[in-house]
């Protein structure tokens, strides 16, 4: 009779990590960021269709690298969750930390449990009344979480792109700054800087000043004159 | 495990496989699949007929450039006023608004799930739907009804949306069984809709700006609760208005109660001059 080879759990759980890793490097990256008036996304994304930002409710969004069909499925989860409790309850009983917990359990159990763990890394943001109280929540392919202020770069090269976004942030920069400072730092993800015209990103913002669902795209001319500044 | 939230859920917090099931667009078929208790449809209900609130009168006229749509405040439950502020208007999406006649509190519930079913189809897809889709969703939710309505629970929307495609505003009506009907220039459902409808026919013009249409729309109200005991008039006593909604290329907008309070208010005093309202002229 012949035996499987042993291999040590820390190992399936290391080559599984890799795995992921080496699936999530491949694709371009994605800034979430806050400014004045909430948050803003901005991702190198040539596709109108394929969206790598969108709208999850009111005023949370989903922001997302990695394998796109994976992604999508979470997505659709999300928006799905977000919809049945806002039914079930009420539209302010759905919240950005309840949905990132679902997230986070999913991604861990599939990690865990199936041969291959999703090659996805995500963002859940939730815009609040106050900067204060805007809540940004990064999830990685094996479930962890993480609580971050300010900004988050997601994707191949996050190192590169934050390194960028740590001279150049501060708190309150508004719309336009913020805009050109993610996408200055995108444009610098393999060392020399690239051109990356708006028909090459895509950009939204949760704006606070929105009275219920704060999701906007923003593309042609008004992202224009944002860049241009 | 049942929850509040619907459904089987793990038991680690995560998301149900149902959530992650490639497919529908539809909240209305992804509760059928995951929590079908949340539909109003697949209630059972005991034989005997009950006696809850109801909706009255809706009424709704086009305009170059949009539709508007306005409703009484009144629930009435056999010869008791229910309710004297009830809202029978509600926006659909951002473009489009539903009105709604009969059962109120099945109403209501069909309203708040008509919306939810829009929003997530826009955000599932990334577009929203055409306003024939829209009507189309609204026809299927008011068959899945049917059963209930046949114990006289019935539920009769009126829809109208402004279609960016005509670049006009568009009605919809419904009976019970879900046929889906479009309706010309202006409709009216409900118990006072027949009194409303002729008023409708004798001022409606197919050239009213905004404003006339308003005007419109609170005389076809007036004349409903004129001569239905179940349409609540202009309550001045207690500033309680109509709900009157438009919907235009700019999107769905209520009429605010100050705005509107003046429109009242003089056709409230025209009234007492005239309390048959403005005469049609008699033309060749």
């Amino acid at each position: 009779m012949s035996m499987p080879f042993y291999v040590s759990p820390e190992q399936i759980m290391k080559d599984k990590a890799d795995y992921a890793r080496k699936g999530i490097s491949r694709g371009r990256s994605v800034i979430v960021c806050q400014y004045d008036g909430g948050i803003a996304f901005v991702a190198e994304n040539p596709s109108r269709a394929l969206h790598k930002v969108s709208e999850i409710y009111d005023r949370i969004a989903f922001a997302a690298v990695g394998k796109y069909n994976e992604f999508e499925n979470l997505r659709v989860a999300g928006v799905r969750l977000a919809d049945l409790r806002g039914y079930s309850y009420d539209r302010r009983d759905v919240t950005g930390r309840a949905l990132a917990n679902a997230y986070a359990q999913t991604l861990g159990t599939i990690f865990t449990e199936t041969a291959k763990p999703y090659e996805v890394e995500i963002v859940v943001a939730e815009v609040g009344e106050t900067a204060a109280e805007d809540q940004m929540y990064r999830l990685t392919f094996d479930g962890s979480v993480g609580d971050e202020h300010g900004y988050v770069a997601m994707g191949g090269s996050a190192e590169a792109i934050s390194a960028v976004l740590e001279d150049g942030y501060t708190d309150g920069l508004e719309l336009g700054a913020a805009i050109r400072l993610a996408v200055n730092a995108l444009s610098r993800d393999n060392g020399e800087p690239r051109v990356i015209g708006s028909s090459q990103l895509e950009v939204a913002v949760l704006d606070r000043s929105r009275t219920r669902r704060a999701f906007r795209r923003l593309s042609g001319s008004r992202l224009d004159a944002l860049l241009a500044g | 495990m049942p929850s509040a939230r619907g459904g089987a859920e793990p038991a680690n917090g995560g998301l149900p496989r149902s959530f992650m099931a490639a497919g529908t667009s539809s909240f209305t078929e992804f509760l059928g699949d995951h929590a079908p208790d949340l539909l109003p449809g697949r209630r059972q209900v005991p034989g005997t007929v009950v006696d809850v609130p109801h909706g009255t009168t809706i009424v709704s006229a086009t305009f170059p450039g949009g539709v508007i749509m306005a409703g009484d405040r009144r629930a009435t439950m056999g010869n008791v006023i229910a309710q004297r502020d009830i809202e029978k208007v509600f926006p659909a999406d951002e473009h489009s608004c539903v009105g709604i006649a009969g059962t109120a509190g099945l109403a209501v519930e069909l309203v708040r799930l008509f919306q939810v079913e829009l929003e997530h189809y826009e955000k599932i897809e990334g577009t929203p739907l055409s306003v024939d889709g829209k009507a189309n969703r609204l026809a299927t939710m008011i068959r899945g009804n049917l059963g209930l309505a046949m114990q006289g629970l019935a539920v009769v929307p009126l829809f109208a949306g402004y279609d960016d495609e005509v670049e006009t505003g568009r009605i919809f009506s419904y009976d019970i069984t879900g046929g889906r009907y479009e309706e010309h220039e202006f409709h009216a459902v409900g118990s006072g809709s027949s009194f409303a409808r002729g008023s409708l026919k004798k001022l409606y013009r197919d050239d009213l700006s905004e404003d006339e249409a308003v005007a419109v729309c609170v005389h076809a109200l007036y004349d409903a609760a004129d001569d239905d005991s179940a349409t609540g008039g202009p309550d001045m006593a207690r500033r309680i208005y109509p709900v009157v909604a438009v919907c235009t290329a700019q999107g769905y907008r209520r009429i605010p109660d100050d705005v509107l309070g003046d429109v009242v208010t003089s056709i409230v005093a025209g009234r007492q001059e005239r309390p048959g309202g403005p005469t049609a002229p008699l033309g060749a």
